[in-house]
């Protein structure tokens, strides 16, 4: 195309959006959809080849492809350890996922009254928990619980006096849940003090002005609007609980496995259809419930009119 | 408020002095920590700085990677994908919110002798063997971290006014002046976002190198649990986590001022 054309074309014409115009123009944008089937393919491959091997009939290799199966599901499902592992990451995730909610959102409501130095405070502390990397948090953690336990259970024999059965604290369930549950605050602080933020405050001051009760306003007004950023934490909060191994492999406990500890561990054998098996399960737990939440999170969104981004971070239209 | 406060005391501020405290101690004879004030453990991290170096080198290449794939698709999504942008998002969304572990797991095959690794083999002729090296890990880091930098980027990108493009181009900007004195200065903020939300995590990593690594490739999240969990020289532990915590602030601070006050100056050349 020569600069005459190009400008014969121009007024012609009105684009919305920008077009090349140049010689390499038709090229770059076949590059542009070449790049992203590429980038999504990329990312797609690895859950693919997970859920395709896991029906995968075959004794020995796991990718010598020998006819569909679900005898590795049956397998997986009716394995002692598995369903040890399965009850513990299912337990641990829900007492997380109430626990951290319950928490972050009272954190949130707290911190609107609060004055603005605390406020600096606890804003630099939701900083450093960030920044600071997984595995610190996870290796900061298991020093203190270590030493918690190594103060608590000298106390704890004394008080028993040598009689009845002796009860000691260490590592597992409570260590996991509560390492888990300090991750996950800061999580539901975020998104609720984001709905917060963009809530219309002259409703809570319309309810005053009717004479509700404090209580009362709280529930008819605050709690509807928050809905969907809690919803979305004790969801968000479950999935992490449930997928979280770094943390988890610092702080667990003898008995107190979940699947992914269970999973890495059978790795370091190589991959087998058995954990692909339960990988593949695992898959559809975390979906569904997040599937779940962004229904329920864009059902509220129409409901109140706000029809706002999900928190989840999936486009509610 | 008041549990939460508490919690963020107990559960960050006092873990994290703790590691520093045990950081100047002595390993007990059974492992654990004996207190004492020795300066050793960090003496031991700078006379073997090698996972460090590693940890570095692979964190900044794996952040350029993210930067490199991430910026044509986030710049495709905002402005060519038309109706189709919600769909590609949630796309985006789906696997980043599925289990890291089992998204790294998977690799495995992929990359294994059966795999990509077999492939590569059977057509060069070459053994070749991609497991256990930076390579596949470097891949792993990519695909694990990716989406942290697409949407931090596709935002900024979104409010990007294409009317400004309009306009560059209408004043004889070629494509590279309009992207370097009209887009860049734009997505800035998106770019430093996203390279802060990757190379953050890439630190501390350790399940990818674990995993996709063989054992054979070490990051400092990987002495860090051997340190841990295997040798239980808790001391000398904390004190690479302490380095590895100051070298975080640093780096980030630094990459924070730096990309600052370049962008100042870029102002006024636009100008």
């Amino acid at each position: 195309m020569t600069a005459g054309t190009a400008a014969l074309e121009r007024p012609a014409v009105p684009r919305p959006r920008l077009r090349l115009r140049d010689r390499f123009g038709g090229l770059v944008e076949v590059g542009f959809r070449l790049h992203a089937g590429f980038v999504y393919l990329f990312l797609f491959l690895p859950i693919l080849v997970v859920v395709v091997f896991s029906f995968n009939g075959t004794n020995r290799n796991v990718t010598e492809w020998q006819g569909f199966s679900l005898k590795w599901y049956e397998r997986a499902l009716s394995d002692g350890s598995v369903q040890a592992a399965l009850k513990n990451s299912l337990l641990i995730a829900a007492i997380n996922a109430v626990l951290a909610t319950a928490f972050g959102t009272m954190a949130a409501l707290g911190l609107q009254r609060v004055r603005h130095r605390l406020r600096l405070v606890f804003d630099a502390l939701t900083y450093i928990s960030v920044i600071v990397p997984e595995i610190v948090i996870a290796l900061a953690t298991l020093i203190l619980f270590s030493l918690f336990r190594d103060l608590a259970n000298p106390v704890l024999a004394t008080l028993e006096g040598g009689s009845g059965t002796p009860f000691r604290i260490g590592l597992g369930y409570w260590s996991i849940i509560a390492a888990h549950v300090l991750f996950n605050t800061s999580l539901v602080l975020l998104l609720v003090r984001a709905r917060l933020s963009g809530m219309d405050r002259t409703l809570v001051e319309a309810s005053y002005d009717l004479f509700a009760t404090p209580w009362r306003t709280f529930r008819q007004i605050t709690f509807p609007q928050l809905l969907p950023a809690i919803v979305a934490g004790f969801l968000l909060s479950f999935t992490f609980s449930f997928d979280d191994y770094v943390i988890t492999s610092f702080v667990s406990g003898p008995g107190s496995g979940t699947l992914p500890l269970y999973i890495f561990g059978q790795t370091r054998q190589g991959v087998t259809p058995l954990t692909n098996a339960i990988a593949a399960m695992m898959l559809v737990v975390t979906l569904t419930i997040l599937l779940a939440g962004q229904l329920f999170v864009a059902r509220q969104g129409r409901r109140a009119g706000t029809g706002g981004a999900s928190p989840i971070g999936l486009p509610t239209s | 408020m008041l549990p939460a406060s508490f919690w963020y005391l107990f559960l960050l501020v006092v873990p994290l002095a703790l590691v520093v405290v045990y950081s100047f101690g002595e390993r007990g004879t059974l492992g654990g920590y004996t207190p004492a004030f020795t300066l050793d453990n960090y003496s031991t991290v700078f006379e073997r700085p090698a996972p460090f170096l590693t940890s570095l080198w692979m964190s900044i290449a794996g952040t350029i990677l993210c930067m490199l794939v991430a910026f044509p698709l986030a710049y495709f999504i905002a402005s060519r994908a038309g109706r189709r942008k919600g769909l590609l998002i949630v796309l985006l969304v789906i696997p980043f919110w599925t289990s890291f572990l089992i998204r790294t797991i998977a690799w495995l095959l992929i990359l294994g002798p059966r795999g990509v690794s077999g492939f590569l083999s059977d057509t060069t002729g070459l053994d070749i063997r991609l497991l256990g090296t930076p390579l596949a890990i470097l891949i792993g880091i990519v695909y694990n971290y990716l989406p942290l930098m697409i949407f931090p980027l596709y935002v900024t990108l979104e409010r990007l006014d294409r009317t400004l493009l309009e306009a560059s181009k209408d004043l004889g900007a070629g494509r590279w002046a309009t992207f370097r004195q009209v887009t860049l200065p734009i997505i800035w903020p998106g770019l430093i976002t996203g390279s802060i939300l990757v190379f953050i995590p890439l630190m501390g990593e350790y399940v990818v190198p674990a995993i996709l690594g063989l054992g054979r490739v070490f990051l400092i999240g990987n002495v860090l649990q051997l340190d841990f969990l295997s040798s239980r020289d808790w001391p000398a532990g904390s004190a690479k986590a302490v380095v590895l915590i100051a070298i975080m602030l640093v780096s980030v601070s630094f990459y924070v001022w730096a990309t600052n006050r370049g962008r100042r100056t870029r102002d006024v050349s636009v100008l």
